[in-house]
């Protein structure tokens, strides 16, 4: 199917809850309200033409400096998914408010979200709901603050030994 | 006295000698250096000529600590464990030029160069060094641990 | 209910006390002597067999996102080396194509050989390590030294194209740094010919042996459902029987222009996955030899508009006095940049000023070189590629290796994300450990060929 097939068939079957789509680049691309994000990708999954069995990527981007953007909600979590059976790719973003920064987990569906989405908290902060284990995965337990905001400067350390102790 | 001197001194050498032809080395490797790491330790720029053939993957058994790699602040104090485990007479190589002074990874995540942390003997910068820098490096390393006044 | 009995207060045996034997919880790693990389791996083990395993990564973290944010698109491509860092070459490119994807630039058909080539060495230099290295870590310290050497043929090779070993920084976005060298044809065959001695004589070594069966056969065993569940691609994924390769799904470069298959095996376990990285690196140099044979010479000069220039036409012009547009002072270059005249630097980079930078004789030889360096190098200038998001998914040695750009129109990235393709078979490493015994963590560790710049980016 081509990209603007894949965006009708989502536009048909959720209507408002996709709030836009386009298709630059050849990529489509699909906007979803955060309540709406589980049954979208479910329906991804489970309906046959669509057939997204592989969930390629999870991750996030900070809005906070883009300019343009500044009065919108601040982060946006990108699915990236791609189909074996019909090797076809579809991005959907959830926009999330910096104050209500949690999104619904896709750990149900595909089990690599477990580690991807503990990536998204540690970097960015963006808590997941109905996620088992929710703790950070690269950074260390004592680090405070989440490194990939655009608020936190790259060269502020929390060093967790200091200097020849 | 003088006599005492000379034999203790020449007693000093043999050891310095001894100990400097057989590194047992840890490596303690974390990244891309490892690479050039084990290329300096294959066949082709063999370093088992130098006595440091065999890598003892115990910090109890070792005397060389090659911190090879990146050193974040997550590892650092594993890197500290591991090097408190070490027995005298212990050196250390900075290998590579993330350990040495962080390399251009000047970020929240890095430590820049592992002598904040523990004492450092050579330094191999490099990024990753070539094989014959390593060797350069080591060839180094055996000076000073012959030159060095020997603890027995 | 406190222990009574003589057995339970001294033994710690009963129904009160909590069992007769309590589960060992062994840490393995983050410093472990397998070479490849730091994890930590926290066992629970009842006697040898491994109850229940979690994994934790994260030591090698570098920051890699956050530090493409601080510079200019092309200061992105030293990091994105290191990366996996024993296939450089596939990271650059990658991350180069995503850009260009975002900036909207088609490559000129030799840097799109160039890259399938150079690509292609990479690969085998991965698959080269991880087999030597998982072979040494089961005892079979030969076989390591024998990959090491071919590995260092074809890191000869690597070095005459790009100047360095391991950490190349090759690939530039619209292009690559510069051609290849004199004589590449023939120096590949020769190094082909050792790796392929070398590839023989571990076969004879490893693929029959009946201690490296014993130890990889039905160890480290996934379901073909759950491998897709877990999103790993790669040879990982070609070892439990899906025929799934990005140069053949969605063929990129110039992987549709050559012929090779794709090795897949049924079983999904450790010795599957050994077979399949083996044919995969004959396939590879199948598919850099055809390429090198295939490869268009000759320069494919564009001229500012996109109308292909022949150059005989241009020195024709030139000597009749037709100037405008043809520079006046030729410069001689010192063979150190042997690759990068100009007729050569056209031959692999687009003609796109936006991107690529004017080669030497231009910058140096004249007022409109001299400021299209300086509008692509100085602060605040730079790429600028329109807003928008890319991405961009290669084929990496380890599966599917993809880049997410994301721009504002400035000259810095806004976002720059790798989708690791080693980060999904490492969150399926529990599965694979949980319920084999702790001796099978090594072989199994060794054939998901972690690479850790990779995982922890």
């Amino acid at each position: 199917m081509d990209g603007s097939s894949i965006l009708q068939r989502l536009r048909e079957r959720f209507g408002p809850e996709i709030l836009e789509t386009h298709c630059l680049r050849g990529e489509p691309a699909a906007v979803v309200t955060p309540p709406a994000i589980r049954p979208v990708l479910e329906f991804c999954q489970t309906e046959p033409e669509l057939g997204f069995d592989l969930l390629v990527d999870l991750t996030a981007v900070d809005y906070l400096k883009f300019p343009g953007r500044e009065d919108g909600p601040r982060f946006e979590v990108v699915y990236h998914l791609f189909s074996l059976p019909h090797t076809h790719r579809l991005r959907l973003k959830v926009p999330v408010e910096e104050s209500e920064a949690v999104v619904p987990t896709a750990v149900g569906l595909w089990p690599i979200a477990n580690w991807l989405e503990r990536e998204v908290w540690d970097m960015f902060g963006i808590r997941f709901d109905g996620h088992p284990d929710l703790r950070r995965l690269l950074m260390y337990e004592e680090f405070e603050g989440h490194p990939l905001r655009k608020d936190y400067p790259v060269h502020r350390r929390q060093p967790l030994i200091g200097p020849r102790n | 006295m003088g006599v005492g001197a000379f034999f203790t001194s020449k007693l000093d050498e043999a050891i310095g000698w001894a100990r400097k032809n057989s590194i047992f080395q840890y490596p303690f490797v974390t990244a891309c250096c490892g690479m050039e790491f084990m290329a300096t330790a294959a066949s082709h720029y063999d370093v088992d000529r130098f006595g440091a053939g065999l890598a003892r993957f115990s910090p109890r058994q070792a005397d060389v600590l090659f911190v090879v790699g990146t050193i974040s602040h997550k590892m650092a104090p594993v890197l500290k464990r591991v090097y408190d485990q070490m027995c005298e007479p212990k050196w250390v190589v900075a290998f590579g030029v993330c350990t040495c002074t962080g390399g251009f990874y000047d970020n929240y995540a890095t430590v820049m160069g592992i002598d904040t942390i523990i004492p450092v003997d050579v330094y191999i910068p490099g990024c990753p060094p070539r094989p014959e820098s390593v060797l350069d490096g080591l060839m180094k390393l055996q000076d000073k641990i012959a030159a060095s006044a020997q603890r027995y | 209910m406190a222990p009574t009995t003589t057995r339970e207060i001294f033994l710690s045996e009963g129904g009160g006390t909590g069992g007769g034997s309590q589960n060992l919880h062994v840490n393995l790693g983050p410093q472990h002597p397998a070479m490849h990389g730091i994890i930590r791996i926290l066992a629970e083990l009842d006697g040898e067999t491994l109850v229940k395993a979690d994994v934790e990564i994260g030591y090698l973290h570098r920051a890699f996102e956050k530090d493409c944010e601080v510079g200019g698109y092309n200061n992105a491509i030293p990091y994105t080396d290191r990366l996996n860092y024993v296939s450089p070459l596939i990271n650059n490119f990658g991350y180069a194509a995503a850009v260009e994807k975002l900036l909207g630039i088609e490559i000129t058909a030799r840097c799109a050989y160039i890259r399938v080539i150079m690509s292609e060495i990479s690969r085998i230099c991965d698959h080269l390590t991880c087999i030597g290295a998982t072979a040494m870590e089961l005892g079979a310290i030969t076989v390591f030294l024998y990959m090491i050497k071919a590995r260092e043929f074809l890191w000869e090779l690597v070095e005459d194209v790009t100047g360095a070993r391991l950490t190349i920084s090759y690939g530039r976005v619209g292009g690559v740094r510069a051609d290849l060298p004199e004589d590449f044809a023939g120096k590949v065959s020769a190094a082909f010919k050792e790796t392929r001695e070398v590839l023989d004589e571990v076969h004879r070594l490893l693929t029959g042996n009946r201690i490296f069966m014993d130890r990889m056969v039905g160890v480290g065993v996934l379901s073909r459902q759950e491998t897709i569940a877990y999103g790993i691609t790669g040879p990982f994924l070609r070892a439990a029987g899906v025929a799934h390769d990005l140069r053949r799904a969605e063929p990129y470069w110039a992987y549709d222009r050559v012929e090779f298959e794709v090795p897949t095996q049924p079983a999904g376990d450790n010795y599957a996955r050994y077979l399949v990285r083996m044919a995969e690196m004959e396939q590879s140099m199948r598919i850099a030899e055809q390429a090198l044979r295939d490869i268009p010479g000759g320069p494919v000069n564009v001229d500012a508009r996109g109308r292909p220039l022949d150059p005989a036409t241009y020195v024709d012009r030139g000597k009749q006095g037709q100037t405008e547009g043809l520079l006046l002072v030729p410069l001689t270059l010192s063979p150190n940049l042997q690759g990068q005249s100009r007729s050569e630097i056209e031959q692999v980079n687009v003609h796109d000023k936006r991107v690529v930078l004017p080669s030497k004789e231009d910058t140096y030889g004249s007022i409109e070189g001299l400021m299209n360096h300086f509008m692509l190098i100085m602060d605040g200038y730079g790429i600028r590629p329109p807003v928008g998001e890319a991405y961009y998914a290669v084929e990496g040695a380890n599966g599917e290796l993809g880049f997410y750009v994301v721009s504002d129109g400035s000259d810095r990235p806004y976002r720059v994300r790798c989708r690791p393709p080693c980060l999904p078979p490492m969150a399926a490493l529990h599965r694979l450990l949980e319920g084999g015994m702790v001796a099978d963590v090594v072989p199994t560790f060794g054939s998901v060929n972690m690479i850790g710049g990779e995982l922890d980016r």
